[in-house]
């Protein structure tokens, strides 16, 4: 109980303080940053549910006027910025990338966690950053989803990284993956 | 990073949270739904007379806060160049930094306590309803304490990385960074138990 809390709030924290690495920034207001590469680590090493409060707790805080967004951006100006829906996918990304970790059985944890942030961290997240833009922008959801495509080459490479640091993680401490764990106790199916 | 409350007592210490976050969120939402650079240049004028109004040491710490966002500007304000749209980069920069320094503005003359303290009433009816929300409470201001902790970190990972290579370290920092975060998570998880659990003394699940 009391470290499920710790680990929400420190995982929170390292969405934010990912989202501080030096980035670099191409049009229409979107930044690429590592700070999806926490959202998508989150969902990976805490599951679904732990995963998404993190995110969640991590968006409070910026509502709550704190610049924990990548690019120092926060308050509630970044809940109407045309990123709005990929911020607001954040919690939603976690939960599906935790999801996919807990619901498919695959003997690698590495190669899980990496196909799980790509489901998560790129396909449920870009629905809901694409929408978003759709709205402020005021554009097609087509036209939206091409406009935001250009970042989608840097969010496989963060999803290749989240399987790596999973798989390194697997080995260095096992007793972190709840999910990996349960994998290796029940002898379920795996492939 | 984050600009804790201003040690400088201004009178905007003693309003109430509520009253401050509201007026951030107007002034936010306004922000995004005015176009004209006039309006946006005048508003970054007034906030800045707010952070030059307590005097020289409040407006350096503001000013110190607002640092991170400046390659952020410059990034900003280069594609535009290039893309050879000087005035939407302009409105888009002016607006960012403007919303980045209200933001700091009410976090510098806004305590921690009053902050936890307005979360505590606006979550009141869903304690009722049984929820667990005092959680939060205690959430909140361990992200705040850590975000800071992690950043210093990550710096100090990537300077004794530059002591040994002259590559980038990238994202090789990150599975230290992770390892640090959760062996953080388990003794701050024991110093919990150790004061009576998240839920107090007489909350135990």
């Amino acid at each position: 109980m009391e470290r499920n809390i710790a680990q929400i709030a420190l995982f929170a924290a390292m969405i934010a303080a990912l989202g501080l690495v030096p980035q670099i920034t191409l049009g229409f207001g979107v930044p690429i940053t590592a700070q999806t590469l926490g959202v998508m680590l989150a969902g990976a090493v805490l599951g679904a549910r732990r995963g998404a409060a993190a995110a969640a707790l991590f968006l409070l805080l910026v509502a709550l006027g704190l610049p924990l967004l990548a690019g120092g951006r926060g308050g509630l100006g970044a809940f109407v910025a045309p990123t709005a829906g990929f911020a607001l996918g954040f919690p939603v990304a976690a939960f599906a990338t935790g999801l996919f970790v807990e619901h498919v059985r695959l003997r690698s944890a590495g190669l899980a966690a990496g196909l799980g942030a790509v489901f998560g961290g790129i396909v449920v997240l870009y629905v809901f950053g694409a929408t978003g833009l759709a709205i402020v922008a005021r554009k097609s959801l087509l036209e939206a989803f091409t406009l935001v495509a250009v970042f989608i080459p840097g969010d496989l490479l963060k999803a290749a990284i989240t399987g790596m640091l999973v798989q390194a993680l697997a080995r260095l401490r096992p007793q972190t993956l709840a999910w990996h764990r349960q994998a290796a106790g029940t002898g379920d199916l795996r492939l | 990073m984050i600009s804790l409350t201003s040690p400088v007592e201004t009178r905007a210490h003693r309003w109430p949270a509520g009253l401050k976050l509201g007026g951030l969120c107007l002034a936010s939402t306004a922000l995004f739904l005015v176009g004209d650079i006039a309006i946006h240049a005048a508003a970054l004028g007034a906030v800045l007379a707010l952070y030059a109004a307590p005097g020289p040491v409040f407006l350096r710490a503001g000013l110190r806060s607002l640092r991170v966002v400046l390659p952020f500007v410059a990034v900003l304000l280069g594609w535009h160049a290039i893309a050879g749209d000087m005035r939407m980069g302009l409105l888009v920069t002016l607006r960012m930094v403007t919303l980045v320094a209200l933001a700091n503005l009410v976090t510098m003359t806004t305590g921690l306590e009053d902050l936890v303290d307005l979360i505590r009433r606006l979550t009141a009816p869903l304690r009722r309803l049984g929820l667990p929300t005092q959680l939060l409470e205690i959430a909140i201001p361990l992200v705040i304490r850590f975000t800071p902790v992690l950043v210093a970190r990550a710096e100090t990972l990537a300077e004794a990385w530059r002591a040994r290579s002259r590559r980038r370290p990238g994202w090789r920092l990150i599975l230290p960074l992770t390892l640090q975060a959760l062996d953080d998570a388990d003794h701050v998880g024991e110093a919990l138990r150790a004061r009576g659990g998240p839920l107090g003394p007489h909350g135990q699940e």
